[in-house]
């Protein structure tokens, strides 16, 4: 057999029969849902008469439209909250486990997933958000599909698919101080733009990443999609086995041993071939700010806004020109005198304890700037909130002038209360500064936990060095 | 799903690259439970001036008259001229639900995003991608031309211009077969139940953990 790619074996162990034009019928082994997009999905299934094809490969949980504040009321727009009720609805008529709204475990789909060990290397694994491709972080192949396709997944326990293509990012030299997972995944897509992974399933590896927690991992997998890329994958090693040995949903007894051994030739093979390869020194890498309305629009902290005159391709000026009007910036502005007015600390791209200790570390001891009007801190999961109190890190922030929330992905995309005003600027841990993406006439600046609480204490941008 | 075999259509030209889906659909809409109804809303923050809410009546909404939509020579129009990377963003299957909702039935671009590309087909909207030349082209004539037409014949694989020109374009057989004949693929992946469950037999003895229930 020949040199095989980490996507090449993934792929192959879950082809279930494949068409003469190489269309291929793939089998999912882990299914998540969230309230969003399954409804219609679920509602396909009543019509058409079906059942899941196996409901213990699912796990549910409503996260999008959740309430973050902690005075208990529950959802107030009624929308919402027939949304939410219509998950547990259908998950109690089918047998589906979820964590409710009530539950301790509830979160983000794709911080839990990977926290109770539903997410296991070797895995297919499916859910109706294309931020999925987060756990492609445990050697997995991960993917965000629409609603046809959960209902399709639902119905079949399979998806049709055409092999993608193979990409390596190779990630070597030393990290500096101060940069973090979110900032390499961003210089990654400024490097490559938005679409210069359309079409690939992209492996993260090198020596840098080999040094990584899977939680850092997961960050960069979360947004291989913000690159284009349907799936991002890393590859097993002791540090994906060491963070899932027992977790609630992961093997145990004989069925780990013998699971972690197949796991751990989930690597590419030496000399496999990649159809593009790309290759970073880490050491160029500063923190990372987005400017515009694309993830892509990023520069470093020490950069400028640019100047659409710069460019000689009209479709780039223009797109510049028309985010920096939307933004609200001037050409040539610094980084640093950008003044966000409200913070955002969570989403499924930096939500998890380690994102929470390393901008509590920057916020201990002192104060969110005056001209903040609101910095929140959101935790992915019920858990990963607990775990924050018993460390105090709640006390930290909420000394220092954050709201402590309930787990959600909150102003991520603005589906529930929190939300920005027109014209208002966040900066933001999340993924997306699209149009409205944190509400209407809302302007994002994604950029590390560390970034996040640095500026919010400074009122500008800034890095934590240099408070 | 309808099928989609030969279109006639008025063509509307979007002039912008990495259209997101939280453009062509923003997220307070998705907290419907149904698959119609996105119509009115596609587009939202562009095509009005002020903010939707879902369930809100639309009619009296106050439009932005500088989108494209909104001027009367390209009402009645079911194919899109995009430019790159269009559909960018979320997996969330009421775009394509919007986009058919409206009445479009064919996009065409230099390039989509994976995820969008894929849903148009689930969806009955075929989307056709041309080398940038030629969309660049079209822009010009669609500006150029009050009520610029376009045929697009799936079965031949072409878009065809008033003048007789065509373009041809790309689609998967699998894709094409399913969309000129309306089928659902649930359907069709059923008819392979029996090797489905031959696959799980053979995985449940190489990877027993892999059938574990999460439970
Ligand atoms: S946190 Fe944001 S990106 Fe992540 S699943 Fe929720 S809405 Fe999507």
């Amino acid at each position: 057999m020949g040199k095989q790619t980490l996507y090449d074996k993934l792929w192959e162990q879950h082809v279930v029969h494949s068409e003469d034009d190489g269309t291929s019928l793939i089998y999912i082994d882990r299914h998540l849902v969230h309230e969003v997009t399954s409804p219609q999905a679920f509602e396909g299934l009543h019509i058409a008469g079906r059942k899941p094809w196996r409901t213990g490969s699912m796990l549910a949980v409503p996260d999008h439209n959740v309430p973050t504040t902690t005075d208990g009321a529950g959802i107030d727009d009624p929308v919402s909250r027939l949304q939410v009720d219509t998950l547990d609805q259908n998950c109690n008529h089918f047998g589906i486990t979820e964590f409710n709204m009530a539950d301790p475990r509830q979160g983000i789909v794709h911080v839990i997933g990977p926290e109770q060990g539903a997410t296991l290397p070797g895995m297919t694994i499916v859910c109706g958000d294309s931020h999925t491709s987060t756990h492609g972080a445990f050697g997995a192949l991960a993917f965000g599909i629409g609603t046809s396709e959960v209902e399709h997944v639902m119905a079949t326990q399979c998806l049709i698919q055409r092999k993608s293509k193979n990409m390596r990012i190779w990630i070597e030299g030393e990290l500096r101080h101060g940069v973090s997972a979110k900032d390499i995944v961003l210089a990654v897509i400024g490097e490559i733009g938005t679409a210069g992974g359309t079409g690939y399933a992209i492996e993260f590896a090198g020596p840098v990443i080999r040094e990584l927690s899977m939680e850092s991992r997961m960050t960069i997998c979360n947004m291989t999609i913000e690159a284009g890329a349907r799936a991002g994958l890393i590859a097993v090693d002791q540090t994906t086995i060491d963070y899932l040995e027992g977790r609630p949903f992961a093997p145990t007894g004989d069925t780990w041993k013998n699971a972690v051994e197949a796991w751990r030739s989930l690597t590419s093979d030496d000399d496999a071939h990649f159809d593009h390869e790309i290759k970073i020194e880490a050491s160029t890498i500063l923190p990372q700010v987005t400017w515009g309305t694309s993830p892509e629009m990023v520069t470093d902290i020490e950069g400028y806004v640019p100047d659409p005159n710069d460019y000689e391709d009209p479709t780039i000026s223009i797109g510049i020109a028309r985010a920096l009007e939307y933004m609200g910036l001037e050409a040539g502005t610094a980084i640093r005198d950008i003044k966000p007015e409200l913070v955002f600390i969570g989403s499924c791209t930096n939500s998890r304890i380690e994102d929470l200790r390393e901008a509590a570390d920057v916020v201990r001891g002192r104060r969110v700037a005056p001209s903040i009007k609101q910095a929140l801190v959101v935790p992915g999961s019920g858990l990963v909130k607990r775990q924050a109190e018993a460390e105090g890190l709640h006390q930290i922030f909420i000394d220092a002038g954050f709201e402590w929330r309930n787990p959600g992905c909150s102003m991520c995309l603005a589906m529930n209360a929190d939300r920005l005003k027109p014209g208002e600027r966040c900066a933001s841990t999340s993924n997306r500064n699209f149009e409205g993406r944190q509400g209407q006439g809302g302007r994002t600046h994604l950029v590390s936990p560390s970034i996040a609480a640095a500026s919010a204490i400074a009122g500008h941008f800034t890095s934590a060095e240099d408070l | 799903m309808d099928a989609f075999t030969v279109l006639d259509g008025l063509v509307a030209p979007l002039d912008r690259a990495n259209v997101d889906t939280d453009a062509i659909i923003p997220k307070q809409f998705l907290k419907s439970i149904k698959r119609t109804g996105f119509g009115p809303n596609l587009f939202d923050e562009w095509r009005y001036m002020d903010q939707g809410e879902p369930g809100r009546d639309n009619s009296g909404r106050p439009l932005n008259p500088d989108f494209v939509l909104n001027q009367s020579r390209y009402e009645g129009a079911s194919i899109l001229l995009a430019r790159e990377n269009f559909g960018c963003g979320s997996s969330r299957e009421h775009a394509p639900w919007a986009l058919f909702d409206y009445g479009f039935r064919c996009i065409i671009a230099p390039s989509f995003a994976d995820i969008f590309f894929n849903n148009c087909f689930k969806n009955a909207i075929l989307p056709v991608v041309l080398n940038e030349n030629i969309v660049d082209d079209l822009f010009i004539r669609v500006f150029k031309q009050p009520g610029f037409m376009l045929k697009v014949d799936l079965s031949a694989q072409t878009v065809e211009f008033a003048d007789g020109e065509k373009a041809r374009f790309e689609v998967e057989a699998f894709r094409k077969h399913c969309l000129l004949n309306g089928l659902d693929d649930i359907g069709l992946t059923l008819e392979k139940a029996e090797v489905i469950k031959l696959y799980e037999k053979r995985r449940q003895i190489e990877a027993p953990w892999l059938f574990d229930p999460v439970a």
